[in-house]
């Protein structure tokens, strides 16, 4: 089980990877979601995979599982998620503004901006 | 088509709203021992608004909801706020929580404790958040 | 337990909440967010206190034991950040209160800045690594709307690429606690540092040190900076100052944390990589800041060549080096608020971020000029000024050890920035003007007001450097002997 895990972490961060790469806005959204997704999984991953009761007392149940990462992956979640729509919200407004979703274009326009000024 | 004159989506999504929002209320109150809690009811509750929102327009949403989101969500996070400082008036470590038993008429013997309280705030800031990102982008179609 | 440690985060933290309801009120904004930030300065100074007379105060959240719960502590070093950090907050917020405009305050401005203190107080104080990636969440997240406030189309670019590459260092920073996670079941600091005491730094574990490196070097803009000029440039002049001063200074408390307390077993690799990181970005730093002709790029590339000065200390690790990287960052923090703060009031005086079309300031506004001129002469570390101490100690920290070349970098990066800060004030203060005077004096007087307590206390802090030295010593014996640090996280 470990092994497909680290499998699917492995390809989450490269189809992660390959979309920050690439020049559209709302990809590298994507991307970056993708990632956290990935890091998720390792997380729980790396606590060792197996299936077992919440580790609370009275509950007539021998085996339990590690809380903790699972703690920290709701954490980081409802962050990500907080980051992803701030990111998504910005994007937007971005686009309003440059009128692109391109990253590529969005600085040309700054150098030539810049080149104006001088 | 229009949008907001789906009357199947409409019709269907007027009761399917409410028990989404019961489930969220089922989630959030069985959140102290087994999975649920106010972040996935929150985000539950803001799903079925979404719901409506689709289904018929911002502006109704609006209208049913007269409320401004950000303020829910300054609601929330000062309850929550509150309920973790709760515990430095009784000289306890912050975040410290309490429970006891008490008889309630109608539910009877019923746990209850002042995680609820912090759990609410994050359930307000949640639905506050959610709703605030959703309308910010939905306003400008 | 001691419930006042949690004070720092509390209390900016309530305040955000509470300025959120009042967002359409400016006066009443500004005032109880100046209240706050001062109530701050008083609490960090009665924690810095009790510190002084009863050692190390800890406090664990909600009542769980240390390593199973989050634990928070105060020790000397974190409370001396939290204290300048405080003090920092406070005169930016006055400096706000002119400097930025309503449009913006009206946007939650005060909220946010609240909310990105709270993060930062959280960051120095807690003793968890998973809490210190929520406390650096809690700050970046506020830092990304503080930078895109205002939408202009330079801000939009700008926080586009700083928001990427914040969310692609956390992700690594999740990765790098799942790992540790894994190798040592553990998160706590204290007991992160007993675990890799007893079973040794093994191969992996530095593996996953590295990568926390990277992941604190990203925000702390050790050698890998190019975000950060241009990011630090976009927001107006009060809010760089809060960055310049505060958000690299974070990552720079984080990284020495982590390299003194837990992962400094295998000097010769990481320290090595950290040394070699610093002199680079040393050089980098300052042949940027030579090289440039606007304002707060220059003042972005000061604030990298810092941040790789103290990362030299931490090369360097013994305890005089560590001891004047206290004092440094301490002096760092303040001076670096205030040249952002002035460089503001140049920039609306002249109009302009470019340095070769200003000109003149001196003969109308003297008192900027000498300001900035002393604010310059500190980042260079002249002696009577809050510069020289630090400096001096992490250089001669550094030839106790043999590093010949790191002390040469420093001495280098003191002549960069010499000439990078003079180049300033030559072209924008002497000669003749080059176009009329935009802002009205009365208004700068207001914002030189603000920045004055700043001043003072760098001189204030050179001058009387002995008596401030016992604080820095207690600091950096926790920061050279880890012992100190867990034995206080597990007295109770």
């Amino acid at each position: 089980m470990e092994v497909v895990v680290a499998v699917i972490v492995g390809v989450l961060f490269a189809v992660g990877i390959y979309l920050i790469l690439t020049q559209d806005l709302l990809r590298i959204v994507l991307g970056t979601s993708l990632l956290t997704h990935a890091v998720h999984l390792l997380l729980m991953a790396m606590s060792m995979l197996k299936t077992g009761a919440a580790p609370l007392l009275g509950r007539g149940k021998e085996e339990f599982v590690d809380p903790l990462p699972q703690a920290l992956i709701l954490t980081s979640i409802v962050i990500n998620f907080g980051i992803t729509a701030f990111f998504l919200v910005l994007s937007y407004r971005a686009y309003q503004k440059l009128d692109t979703t391109d990253m590529d274009r969005m600085r040309s326009e700054s150098s030539k901006h810049r080149g104006r000024r001088r | 088509m229009p949008r907001g004159s789906d009357v199947f989506l409409q019709n269907i999504s007027k009761i399917v709203v409410f028990i989404i929002l019961a489930f969220a209320l089922y989630l959030f109150f069985t959140g102290h021992g087994s999975p649920g809690g106010g972040f996935i009811a929150g985000l539950m509750s803001a799903g079925a608004l979404l719901l409506l929102a689709l289904a018929y327009d911002i502006e109704t949403v609006r209208k049913v909801i007269p409320i401004d989101f950000k303020i829910v969500t300054a609601v929330g996070l000062l309850i929550a706020l509150c309920g973790g400082t709760g515990s430095l008036l009784f000289g306890e470590p912050f975040l410290k929580h309490a429970f006891g038993y008490f008889q309630l008429p109608l539910l009877g013997e019923t746990e209850l404790h002042t995680a609820l309280i912090f759990d609410l705030g994050v359930y307000l800031a949640v639905v506050g958040v959610t709703m605030t990102i959703l309308l910010t982008i939905g306003e400008d179609n | 337990m001691n419930n006042w440690v949690v004070a720092p985060l509390l209390i900016p933290l309530f305040t955000a909440v509470l300025l959120i309801f009042l967002h359409n009120k400016l006066k009443l904004q500004r005032w109880i967010s100046l209240l706050s930030s001062l109530l701050n300065v008083a609490v960090a100074i009665f924690l810095m206190v009790q510190v002084r007379t009863t050692g190390i105060q800890t406090l664990n959240m909600s009542g769980w034991a240390p390593p199973y719960g989050i634990v928070l502590v105060a020790d000397m070093f974190a409370v001396l950040l939290v204290l300048a950090a405080s003090i920092v907050t406070a005169c930016c917020l006055w400096y706000s209160f002119r400097g930025i405009d309503e449009e913006r305050e009206r946007h939650y401005f005060y909220s946010l800045v609240h909310f990105m203190i709270a993060g930062v107080n959280g960051s120095f104080l807690t003793g968890d690594l998973f809490n210190l990636f929520v406390c650096f969440e809690l700050m970046l997240m506020s830092s990304y709307a503080l930078i895109v406030l205002g939408g202009t189309k330079r801000q939009f670019r700008e926080t586009l690429h700083y928001i990427l590459i914040n969310v692609l260092s956390s992700t690594l920073f999740v990765a790098s606690v799942a790992y540790l996670y894994g190798a040592t079941g553990t998160l706590n600091l204290a007991h992160l540092s007993m675990r890799i005491a007893e079973s040794g730094q093994t191969g992996p574990i530095t593996v996953v040190s590295a990568l926390l490196l990277v992941v604190f070097s990203v925000k702390a803009g050790l050698f890998l900076f190019f975000w950060l000029p241009g990011s630090y440039g976009a927001p107006p002049a009060a809010i760089s100052a809060l960055f310049g001063a505060l958000l690299t200074k974070v990552g720079m408390y984080a990284l020495i944390r982590t390299f003194t307390l837990i992962f400094y077993h295998e000097v010769q690799v990481t320290h090595m990589l950290i040394g070699t990181m610093a002199v680079a970005t040393i050089i980098l730093g300052g042949f940027g800041a030579v090289s440039q002709t606007n304002v707060n790029r220059i003042l972005g590339y000061n604030v990298i060549a810092s941040i790789g000065f103290i990362s030299l200390a931490l090369a360097v690790s013994n305890e005089d080096a560590l001891k004047g990287a206290v004092f440094y960052l301490v002096h760092d923090m303040i001076v670096k608020a205030l040249l952002f703060l002035l460089a503001g009031i140049l920039v609306a005086e002249t109009g302009t971020e470019r340095i070769n079309r200003m000109g003149g300031v001196l003969s109308h506004s003297p008192l900027l000029g000498w300001m900035f001129l002393i604010a310059s002469l500190a980042v260079v570390g002249i002696p009577p000024l809050s510069g020289f101490p630090g400096k001096l100690l992490i250089i001669q920290g550094s030839l106790e050890n043999g590093q010949y070349i790191v002390a040469a970098a420093g001495v280098l990066l003191t002549l960069m920035l010499l000439y990078s800060l003079i180049k300033i004030f030559i072209l924008g203060f002497w000669g003749k003007a080059r176009r009329p005077r935009e802002a009205h004096w009365k208004q700068s007087r207001k914002l030189l007001l603000a920045s004055a307590p700043l001043m003072m206390l760098i001189i204030l802090l050179g001058v009387f450097a002995e008596p401030v030295m016992p604080y820095m010593q207690r600091a950096a014996d926790i920061l050279t002997d880890p012992s100190i640090y867990i034995q206080a996280v597990f007295k109770e």
